[in-house]
């Protein structure tokens, strides 16, 4: 269906090859995941299927890309899109209208289609997405999974034969995640659609994956193959296959189905140990909390957002938000932040009121790196901003730059922001916000658009943070990161604390929110590769 | 009778139908200070509003104008007040401490007695123009101004799509400034400074280009433009002849609602302008080979709810023409007169809270 033949991308500017020497066959009716470290040129493969690169994005192709037996060089991305439907990272940047079924109808207006047919393709596609009921809904009105579907919606109607989706999961609580691949299997199982995917959580789709295509970036060639065959020896892999790799099981399972069946023996040896760090519960020891909160209400305008919200968080300790998007995870982060101004209930950080503290004094007592990151970054490159961190939190020129070079060695002082990888910008704003030495770090989902590298040293980055005696505090959809990372997970649903309590307890036995391994060999304490293979080291 | 020509069958009007209806009053309230039928015109469109909205994010577009309507009101007597001089009444209500002012400023006073005179007639005018901004709330709310893009005429399909991003990148601008500012909070700057006000427009810039590229490549990869490729002549002649008509219109309708002594030439000019234009539109429609889907029908309701616009307008020109003493308060102070006939004309554009079907829900 899509043939690359020896295909290489390089843009104008650029002094090396964003993709090189790319040969693969993606048959019909596959599920190919493209996966690789940030910067490898996954969005660049994805692109160069319908055209988009090189027509859109300039710079030059060699080799070629067939699709449909159609050479990319000679058809635009628009006379490919009846072959090709393309979702980008963003679909709400994609939206040309604002209701779901305009936005249904507008590819096939495009490709003037006539008016029976579009209905008829409508009610289908509305019927296939299970978005009968969204029909009349104002797009700015859906959650992120149904946005997702109709985004994906809004390219199938006109019966292309490919699906290319670019991180279709990564800004998806686990739920709206799961609904959004249930869908695309189903596509795929039904319609015989081939489906190209680009995502950097493993986890969630490498168990539906027929082929995967590993980028490695750097130069080296892809590697191609079956996920079970790709997946033993690419450097960032999901947990359920890390255990598979430590424990020997052959063949690797990719699923939680299939490593729950063969870990029976490993659950029994596991049985009579204990995962070493268990965390201490520092409320439990009875230290002044850093941060409380008391039954805090915020409203904007109708319903609240929050309503009787109750929170304390311990120096030294990593306290975890969790709960589907619009819970109330980022609400509570502002709230804390001094963004927003209590309705009724009281916030106090450190002996202030945030709301009412001048921001410049609030800085030492508070800091949040918000969901875009670059929000904070205005100047031209990554000096000045440092330059400019320390000026703003008086300290000593040199401060930003020395906590950078210990988050994310080796950044160019003179690169631009907007350059940096993602992982790069984040320890960038990170390094910013530590500045001026906060006792209280936020963060709200650090870990969207980061590749499983750049994720471990984050997990790194705020350990340390923490064992220096920072509070953390994060809100995120990431199980496996607060499997690794938090003491304590908070779950918010509608404004409200569902569960407060130690992290094993929490997300353990939790259908939507429990780790891989927990769910290979929980129920139970065990949540991390690590934390096994230390208690199993122990033991022999 | 067909399903579509039930004014009970729910269905959404055809926005077209909505706005020519809120034309036709603001249309009446252009020629009016008299606040009895303008009082009167904002409290049919609110009525039509609520009993026919929708619940859409966008149908809350009315009490945004409205609320928009008396900050120009209050806006206006204030500047009035400050601004006043006794050239226009006697009847002095109190006296502000008067600013001296330079020589090269005579003829300008700030302070000094305010009129009731004064007051009272920017009450008024302020008022006319909130209610023609209500006229145009309760179009957006009823009838999105996307939707009524979406039936521009096939020539001007581009420019449509142009307006219906912008409407999209307004709000959206809006909220990245906010989420730009709080950032600066965090970064511990003091909000509403110069400096901050640099560091906000750049990064609230560079999201919109990025936008913007995004839904570029999103509307290429959806095959946008794929059945449109005219000649350049041509597309060229269409913009010519569009333009010019558009032109005559806007001088036409000038002149038909200036209601100065050369009233009679705006007609014609509004003819021709409007022929031209339609042929602009013929001759481009004819090379763009987009469908549309669903395309709302054009029935007996919207027959009606356009007629009872136009009736409200029809009512207050000629009333306009052969009393004016009627409509236009040439003494502020004087309790203003009923018009009987513009007020049956203005009751009378009340018809649609019945007569246009009842909206869809939004969910079902």
């Amino acid at each position: 269906m899509i043939r690359f033949d020896r295909m290489g991308v390089r843009y104008a500017d650029a002094t090396t090859p964003a993709l090189a020497e790319v040969t693969a066959d993606i048959d019909e009716g596959e599920l190919a995941l493209v996966i690789g470290r940030t910067g490898a040129g996954k969005s660049t493969l994805l692109r160069t299927i319908n055209g988009l690169v090189p027509h859109f994005s300039g710079g030059t192709l060699v080799g070629s890309v067939r699709v449909d037996g159609r050479d990319t060089r000679e058809h635009r991305p628009r006379d490919l899109a009846d072959v090709v439907g393309f979702v980008g990272q963003d679909p709400q940047a994609g939206f040309v209208t604002d209701r779901v079924e305009d936005e249904l109808a507008y590819g096939m207006e495009s490709l003037g289609l006539p008016g029976q047919t579009m209905r008829k393709r409508v009610e289908e596609t509305l019927d296939l997405l299970g978005l009968a009921d969204l029909r009349r809904r104002a797009l700015a009105t859906l959650s992120g999974g149904q946005r997702q579907r109709v985004a994906i919606g809004s390219v199938l109607v006109t019966h292309p034969r490919v699906l290319v989706l670019d991180e279709p999961t990564s800004a998806l609580d686990p739920l709206a995640a799961e609904e959004v691949l249930a869908t695309l299997q189903r596509l795929v199982h039904d319609l015989g659609l081939t489906v190209v995917i680009a995502e950097h959580r493993l986890e969630r789709v490498v168990q539906y994956a027929d082929s995967v295509l590993w980028l490695p970036g750097d130069g080296e060639p892809l590697v191609t193959g079956p996920p079970a065959q790709v997946m033993e020896v690419t450097p960032v892999a999901p947990p359920v296959v890390e255990l598979g790799r430590w424990a020997g099981w052959s063949p690797l399972p990719l699923s939680i189905r299939d490593a729950r069946r063969v870990a029976g023996p490993l659950r029994q040896r596991l049985s009579s140990l204990a995962p070493s760090d268990e965390p201490a519960d520092a409320s439990a020891t009875g230290a002044q909390p850093l941060v409380r909160v008391e039954n805090l209400v915020i409203r904007y305008g109708g319903e609240p957002a929050l309503r009787d919200v109750d929170l304390e968080t311990h120096s030294g300790a990593v306290v975890a938000l969790m709960g589907r998007n619009g819970a109330g995870k980022s609400t509570l982060l502002a709230t804390i932040a001094g963004l927003l101004a209590p309705t009724s209930g009281r916030v106090v950080v450190d002996g202030v009121m945030p709301a009412d503290t001048p921001p410049r004094e609030l800085v030492r007592k508070v800091g949040l790196v918000p969901q875009e990151p670059s929000d904070l970054l205005y100047a031209d490159t990554v000096g000045a901003e440092c330059a400019d961190a320390d000026r703003d939190a008086e300290s000593e020129p040199g401060t930003c730059h020395a906590l950078l070079e210990r988050l994310a060695p080796g950044v160019p002082l003179d690169r631009h922001p907007r350059d940096l990888s993602e992982g790069q910008r984040l320890s960038l704003v990170l390094a910013i916000v530590l500045t001026s030495r906060p006792a209280q770090l936020l963060l709200d989902e650090p870990t969207r658009g980061l590749d499983y590298a750049a994720k471990r040293s984050l997990v790194g980055a705020l350990k340390a943070l923490a064992a220096d005696g920072h509070a953390v505090a994060l809100a995120t959809h990431d199980v496996e990161l607060v499997a690794e990372l938090a003491d304590r997970v908070v779950v918010l649903a509608d404004g409200e604390v569902v569960a407060d309590g130690p992290t094993a307890e929490v997300i353990g036995a939790s259908p939507a929110f429990a780790p891989q391994v927990a769910k290979v060999l929980g129920p139970g304490r065990w949540l991390t590769v690590a934390a096994v293979r230390e208690a199993a080291g122990a033991a022999s | 009778m067909r399903a579509v020509h039930q004014i009970t069958m729910p269905r959404a009007l055809h926005p077209g139908a909505w706005w020519l209806w809120a034309l036709g009053l603001a249309a009446a309230a252009s020629r009016t200070t008299n606040p009895v039928p303008l009082l009167l015109i904002i409290a049919v469109t609110a009525y039509v509003v609520a009993a026919r909205r929708t619940d859409d994010p966008w149908s809350r577009a009315y009490a945004a104008f409205l609320k928009l309507a008396l900050l120009i009101i209050v806006i206006r007597i204030v500047l009035q007040g400050l601004l006043s001089s006794s050239s226009q009444g006697e009847t002095v209500l109190f006296t502000l401490p008067e600013l001296p002012l330079p020589d090269c400023l005579a003829g300008i006073k700030l302070g000094g007695e305010v009129t009731a005179e004064a007051v009272l007639a920017a009450t008024y005018s302020g008022l006319q123009l909130g209610t023609i901004l209500c006229c145009v709330g309760a179009a957006n709310s009823l009838a999105s101004a996307r939707r009524l893009l979406a039936h521009l005429p096939g020539a001007l399909y581009e420019a449509g799509v142009a307006c219906v991003v912008a409407l999209t990148f307004a709000p959206q601008l809006v909220a990245d400034a906010a989420r730009t500012r709080q950032a600066h909070r965090l970064r511990g700057h003091r909000p509403g400074t110069l400096s901050g006000l640099r560091r906000t427009a750049l990064p609230v810039l560079e999201g919109a280009l990025d936008r913007s590229i995004e839904l570029a490549a999103a509307m290429d990869s959806r095959g946008y433009g794929r059945t449109t490729d005219a000649d350049r002549g041509s597309r060229r002649r269409t913009g010519l002849l569009v333009g010019a008509g558009l032109l005559g219109i806007g001088v036409g309708g000038y002149g038909m609602l200036d209601g100065g002594a050369e009233q009679w030439r705006g007609l014609p000019t509004l003819m021709l302008g409007a022929a031209v234009a339609g042929a602009g539109l013929a001759v481009g429609g004819r090379r763009t080979g987009r469908t549309r889907y669903r395309p709302e029908p054009w029935a007996l309701p919207e027959l009606l709810v356009v007629a009872s616009g136009l009736l409200a307008a029809v009512a207050m020109f000629v009333t306009a023409a052969n009393d004016p003493a009627l409509v236009t308060m040439v003494d502020p102070l004087a309790v203003p007169d009923v018009p009987w006939l513009v007020v049956a004309g203005i009751v009378i554009a009340i018809a649609p809270a019945w007569v246009a079907p009842p909206p869809k829900g939004a969910s079902g």
